[in-house]
Parts: structure tokens; sequence; C-alpha cells
């Protein structure tokens, strides 16, 4: 074989033999089997990310690159697994559903507002197929993860559908457990949530692995739709095994007019992360906020691409990405601000801020700004520095030992960002789970 | 041997240059002491040194705190052992809320396994604060920032009020304070006065020295004491200069 053919080959070998096939792919619509094939061939036709590629700078390619992936199968011990989501629920949640290897094990929607839909996905597509189809994937802009989109979107039936019709206000939020076990095993939880005029919703994911030491693979895509009004939260905290587990995540947020919404990122665990976030302000008083709290150590590789763009006058973003960073741990932050011809008046905010406690870890970031409009306000920045003494000295001075004192003044550099969200329990849910993280660091 | 904050012969230097140059100084329990002096003079040198601050290389002499030998214990040690310094200058630490803070300062006190009362920490902090005319939302609010420079100095007091040290250093307290938050932040300090406890007040003017009357003042020139008396010390300084120290001990 010559070769440049047997190169072509291997930049394009799919990394599954075949797309997944479930139990009820009988009751799947058509358009929905149709978009899986096509998917497939698009991730087939998809060249895996190369170095050269601008969306995968300061990447650990050999981290993104994959083989003999399996559809994760049907978990032993479901009890078990219920149980340990019991102990991380939020005792004041609207919902509450728990997927084990995208098998939905366990929910509980009483807490729900009247006319709000919450459903699994795959059960979703069947009940609401016209509803899903107007938002499932619609996203067309790439920050260099299209060949895991496309995988997700030949094999996506786990995770949760969330509509909120017209006014339904629920300031509670919906907690999605996604549990992955099983050597070379992959799930695909998508998350689809739609807040029509003046809705309000606040979802969490969480992402978590049934043991350590397994080489799992999550493939998760978020798509958030906040109408006219809306106030839309999405958060998702990923604390899988940092000893083999790997995360790609891709999040799309379209915000109407005077659309509110907040999405954020945590990320304690796996050994490799690949977050994306794109974000468009689609009309007039549209505000995205965009978060990040990472907690990275060992030789964990948390890599993050952003976009914020603005499409209409009067719109807003702020982006606040914190990552704090030990041993030989490795963040990359690469966030681009777009201001579209025409939308004057724009406030547009970027902040990425990397603490470093080693002197072998490594930030890297990249902010860029493309402004196209008049009368507009932005800036962006990166810092990255250590815990200056001097902080040190006075937690000391008041009798906080020295580890401690270090463990604090980190901890409050990465609530920094968790304390913008909304929802007092979330809150010091997410800052327990950090502080958790810390501990074991010490 | 009698309880008392006692520095002998104290030498320190940063970077090479010797700030304090053999400075003796005895609080006693129970009294207020002042340390006035000109700027430069080594003042602040000295509650830096010992709070513990790494920066400053101690070359000679002791600070025993009732016998404890100060300059052998850590930083944080000291802070246990009775030890507190008012910061000239509080420093900002974000994402750490005041209520949390005082807390681990609060747990680092108690034995290992053994936790603190939540609902009495907070009903003793609101107290505190409301001696201080502090507003509640300054618990959750991250330390010291985007504070005023007064809240800053009234956080301070906060602080050791909550961890009612045997021996307290304030360090230029009064500075940035207008004279209403100087009148609270010395109330403060007056209701902590007491046999239990010594302090040593340091300032560049004798306006605080109205509202904490101390029981002797000292002159502090080129890292030492030069000079000891009543209250009317800070007074005759005041009305003379520091100049007329300086003076005096080129006569004498």
């Amino acid at each position: 074989m010559p070769t440049e053919e047997l190169m072509a080959q291997e930049t394009v070998a799919p990394w599954m033999a075949a797309p997944p096939v479930y139990d009820n792919e009988s009751n799947l619509p058509d358009w929905y089997q149709k978009f899986r094939e096509e998917s497939w061939k698009r991730f087939v036709n998809t060249a895996d990310p190369k170095r050269t590629d601008e969306n995968w700078r300061f990447a650990d390619l050999k981290k993104s690159k994959f083989s003999e992936l399996l559809p994760a199968a049907q978990v032993e011990d479901e009890a078990a697994l219920i149980d340990r989501s019991e102990k991380s629920r939020l005792t004041d949640c609207a919902a509450h559903y728990v997927f084990a290897n995208n098998r939905l094990i366990d929910s509980d929607a009483n807490g729900l507002p009247e006319g709000a839909i919450c459903l699994p996905f795959g059960e979703a597509i069947e009940k609401h197929g016209d509803l899903v189809r107007e938002h499932f994937m619609k996203e067309d802009r790439s920050l260099g993860g299209d060949k895991f989109a496309a995988l997700h979107g030949s094999a996506a039936l786990s995770g949760l559908f969330v509509y909120f019709p017209k006014g339904v206000v629920c300031e509670k939020p919906i907690q999605v457990h996604h549990y992955v076990g099983g050597n070379q095993q992959v799930i695909f939880p998508h998350t689809l949530v739609v807040a029509e005029d003046n809705a309000q919703v606040s979802v969490i994911d969480m992402f978590e692995t049934i043991a350590e030491e397994e080489q799992t693979l999550v493939i998760g895509v978020v798509d958030l739709v906040a109408k006219n009004g809306a106030n839309l939260q999405y958060v998702a905290l990923q604390d899988e095994s940092d000893h083999g587990a790997r995360h790609v995540q891709i999040n799309s947020t379209r915000a109407g007019r005077d659309a509110r919404t907040k999405s954020a990122f945590i990320n304690l665990g796996a050994s490799w992360i690949r977050n994306e976030s794109i974000n468009r302000m689609l009309e007039e008083g549209a505000d995205c906020q965009i978060f990040s709290a990472n907690l990275a150590n060992g030789v964990q590789e948390y890599d993050q691409r952003t976009l914020q763009t603005h499409e209409a006058q009067h719109t807003t973003s702020d982006l606040l990405f914190k990552n704090a960073l030990y041993d030989e741990a490795r963040t990359i932050f690469s966030g681009l601000i777009q201001v579209q011809p025409g939308a004057h008046h724009t406030d547009s905010f970027q902040t990425c801020r990397n603490m470093l406690g080693s002197d072998k870890a490594e930030a890297n970031a990249m902010p860029g700004l493309e402004i196209d409009a008049d009368q507009v306000k932005c800036s962006h920045g990166s810092t990255s520095g250590q815990i200056s003494d001097e902080e040190i000295f006075y937690l000391q001075a008041r009798g906080i030992p020295a580890e401690q004192a270090r463990q604090m003044i980190s901890l409050g550099f990465l609530n920094e960002s968790i304390s913008r969200l909304g929802g007092e329990e979330l809150k010091e849910f997410l800052f327990r789970r950090v502080e958790k993280k810390f501990a074991n660091l010490l | 041997m009698s309880d008392s904050l006692k520095i002998e012969n104290l030498h320190a230097s940063v970077e090479g240059n010797e700030i304090l140059k053999g400075l003796t100084l005895e609080i006693p329990k129970g009294e207020v002491h002042a340390i006035m002096g000109p700027n430069g003079s080594g003042k602040s040198t000295l509650s830096k040194v010992l709070a513990g601050n790494e920066e400053y290389d101690v070359s000679e002499g002791t600070v025993k705190m009732d016998g404890v030998d100060l300059l052998d214990l850590e930083v944080d040690e000291r802070s246990r052992e009775g030890f507190f310094l008012a910061f000239q200058y509080p420093h900002e630490i974000p994402g750490v809320s005041n209520a949390n803070f005082l807390r681990a300062a609060l747990q680092a006190r108690l034995p290992k396994g053994e936790e603190i009362d939540a609902v009495a920490f907070y009903k003793t902090m609101y107290e505190k604060m409301d001696a201080l005319q502090m507003d509640r939302k300054f618990t959750g609010r991250s330390v010291n920032d985007g504070f005023s420079g007064g809240e800053k100095k009234r956080n301070e007091i906060l602080q050791m009020m909550m961890l009612e040290p045997k021996y307290a250093v304030l360090d230029e307290t009064d500075s940035g304070l207008d004279i209403d938050a100087l009148k609270i932040v010395a109330e403060g300090v007056n209701r902590m006065r007491g046999p239990e406890r010594g302090f040593l007040v340091i300032t560049h003017y004798q306006r605080l020295l109205d509202y904490i009357v101390p029981d002797v003042v000292h002159v502090m020139v080129d890292g030492q004491i030069v000079k000891s008396g009543g209250k009317e010390l800070a007074h005759e300084l005041e009305e003379k200069g520091y100049d007329w120290v300086t003076e005096e001990l080129a006569v004498a």
C-alpha cells in the first residue's frame, strides 16, 4: 500500500467499529435515524485533531486519540449506584435523575413545576420529537471538537431533555447524575434545555466514574436555549477518576432578547478533559455569563476553548475561568470574543486566572478579540501567579497553619467563579466538592 | 517570673539593612504601652518581627511571652500561643468569607477532633460586630476584599476580639480612620483592657492615645527605644515634634 494512502486511512480511522445500536431503536423517528447516520458519516470522514490546527494549539494530542471504544454496557450493580447518587443529592432539587452507562436507572421528578417537561433523551425523542428536533445540535460552529460532536450525534440517547414553557419558573435545580464504567467504554449524554419566554430553569449535570483505574470516555453535548426574557443556568460538575477517565463536553448556548444565561464547568477529576463553550447573544439585551473553576493536579490536562459571539446590539457577556494547578498539571484556555458587524453598544469581558501551586505546572492562555462594531466595551486578560507569601502570612498570623492557609486561599480563588452562580445550596455543594479534592491533595 | 511580653536587645534586618538595633522593651500583662516615633524608625518592623514575618532576619536578642520564647515559634504557633498583630495594611483574601476565616482561626485553637459550636460562634461574632458597628453583611463578604480603609481596621479589631489574645500589637491602627471610626475602634480596644492582657499600640500620632490612654509611652528612634515616660509624653511629643527627642539625645 502506498504510504500516502496508508496515512490518509489512519487519519480518518474511526475510533469505534460501528455506531451503537439501542434496544428501542424501532421507536425512533426517521429524522433522528437519519441524523444519526449522517453524523456517523461525518465522524468517519473527519480527521483527528492535528497539531497545526489553531483550535488544538498547546493540546497534548496523544490524549485526544482513541481506539477500540465500546458503547457502554449495562452496569451490574445499579442499586449501589442509586445509593451513591443519593449521598450527593441536593436536598432542595426540583428533580433528580440517575444515568449509568447511558441508561436511566432512577428518577424523581416530583418537585417540577406544572407544565415543565423533563424526560430522558430517548423518551423525549419519541414523545416530543418536534420540540427536540427544533433545538437538537443546531450549532454549526465548532471550536475544534467536530469529530467528537459528530460521534455524539451518531449515538446520543441518554441524558435529559428539559423544556420549560413560557413563564414557567423554578429556582430549584434539576440534578442529573451520569455514571460511566468499564474499560474503553464510552457514554454519550446529551442535555437539551429549552427555556421559553420568561421561563426560569437551572440544571446541574454531574459526571462520575463507577470505578477507579478504568479507561472511560464521556462525549457529551449540551444545547442551552434561552428565549426572550428567560433565565437559564447550567452547571457541569466533572469529578471522574483521574487515572484513566477522559471527558469531552461541548456546550452551545443561545440567548434571545433580554435572556440571561449562566453556564459553568467545574472540573476536579479525569485525566484529560476538553471543554468547548459557544455562547451566542442573538438579540438585544441578551446576557451570557460563563464560569469555570478547575482544580488540576498530578498529570491532569484541562483544555478549554470558548467563544462569546455578540450578534445584536446592546448585548453583554462575562467570562471568568479560574484554574488552580498543582504537580505537573496543565491547563489550556483559549477564548474569543466576537462582536459582529452592527452589534453596537456591546459589553463583553473575558478573564482567565491561573494559580500555580507548583513549578512544574503549566497554564496556557490565549485570549482573543474580534470587534466589528462601534461603541463597544470589551476587555480580555489572563494572569498567572502563585499564592503570595503575604496572604499566607496574614492567615498564619491568625493561627491557621501554613498548609491550611494555602488551601483556603486556593479554595477562595476558585470559589470566586462558583460564587457568581445562582442558588445557595448549589454553590455550597460545589464549594464542598472542590474543598474535598483539596483535602485529598494535602 | 512575672507575666509580660519581654523584648531584649532585639536586632533585626531586612535585605542586609539593620533596622532594629538592640531594642529592649517590656510590657507587663495588664498594661497598655504605646510606641511613637518618626517614619522609618522601625516601628512597623518591630510588629512584623514579633509576628514572625520571614522577610526579616533576627540576628540577636530574645522575645519572651510569659516565659515562652516567641522567636522559636512559627507564625501560626505564635498566634495560637496568644500573640496578636493588628496589621497596618490588612491583606485581602478573595473568595474566603470573613466568617469562614474567623472560624478556621478559632478551629485551629481547638484540640484535634473537636468542632466549633457554629451557633455559639455566630452569636459571639454578631455581638462583637454590633459593638464595632459593623454591618452583618461583612460575615459573608470576602476577607477585606473591597473594604474601605476604616472597614479593614475594624475587621482587624473584630479578629482581635474573637481570638482574645494575651498580648496584642496594634500597628498604626489609626491610620486611614476618621474620628468616628477611631472612637469605635478605641472603644473596642478599651473593652478588652484588663489584667489578663497586654497591649502595644504603635502610632505616629498622639490622637489615638487620647482614646486609648496608655500606661507608658516609648519613643523609638533609629531602631531603639530612646525615651520612656507616662501618657503626658505623647502630648509633649505632639507639641514639640520628634526633633525635640533627637536633639535632646544629641545633647546627652
